[in-house]
């Protein structure tokens, strides 16, 4: 599978995940986005940021549990908690987050 | 992920914590095993349950600083070693032999880690509930 903007051609699984990380761009997590149904905002953004300098960092797309409590550590309890972030990405944050950030589906994720 | 701890607690009815520990023996390229053995543990992990690792024989190089697997075109999987202790586990242990045999010390590693004897790592085996071996 792929999706194609402006003829650059991203690669996806058969879930959607990008399949190369380095393709990765702003128009794509767009698009991933809208396929999610997330209207994205600068809090969404901040929150895509986020793992993605986590995966650079570690390699992995962090669990649910371990997101929350780095960002309660990075932007403060207001964001770290599951309300918050569930409320920017209803279908859970790992999950939907990471497609969007075009990471793969997280590890311990079940 | 309490949800997942939920579910962990109503299946056995006791909500009971054992004591799991990973024993890692392998070098970290080669075969698939050191990187599924720390995907098990990061699984575990989301189940609150006492989870310990150990590295001994050639399973110490999975720890060593300044990996670079350019060369065999494979993912350098070591930084998530360094994840684990966002994921509350935090027990990581080294037996002494399998470090000095490869001339290495504790500097070498790139994660803080316990370092002990054979016969303190016997004992703190045969006070495990499970242990797996990768």
């Amino acid at each position: 599978m792929a999706i194609e903007i402006n003829g650059k051609t991203y690669d996806t699984d058969e879930e959607g995940y990008l399949t190369d990380l380095s393709q990765w761009d702003e128009d794509v997590a767009k698009v991933l986005a809208a396929e999610e149904k997330v209207e994205m905002t600068d809090n969404h953004w901040e929150v895509i940021n986020f793992l993605r300098e986590y995966y650079n960092e570690f390699q992995i797309a962090p669990a649910v549990r371990v997101l929350t409590k780095a960002i309660g550590k990075k932007l403060g309890p207001d964001k770290g908690n599951n309300k918050y972030l569930y409320e920017l990405f209803p279908y859970g944050p790992a999950k939907q987050a990471c497609k969007i950030g075009g990471l793969p589906k997280p590890t311990g994720c079940i | 992920m309490s949800e997942a701890a939920g579910d962990f607690d109503d299946e056995d009815g006791s909500g009971t914590i054992k004591k799991f520990m990973f024993l890692n023996r392998k070098a970290p390229y080669g075969t698939v095993y050191a990187l599924e053995g720390l995907e098990v543990v990061l699984i575990t992990a989301a189940f609150d349950q006492d989870v310990s690792m150990v590295f001994m024989d050639d399973g110490v190089y999975q720890l060593v600083k300044g990996q670079n697997t350019k060369a065999i075109a494979m993912k350098n999987f070591s930084p998530t070693y360094r994840a684990l202790d966002g994921y509350d586990i935090e027990k990581l242990y080294v037996e002494r032999d399998s470090l000095e045999m490869r001339g290495l010390s504790e500097d070498d590693l790139l994660v803080p880690v316990e370092v002990l004897s054979s016969a303190e790592m016997q004992v703190l085996m045969s006070d495990q509930d499970v242990v797996i071996a990768f």
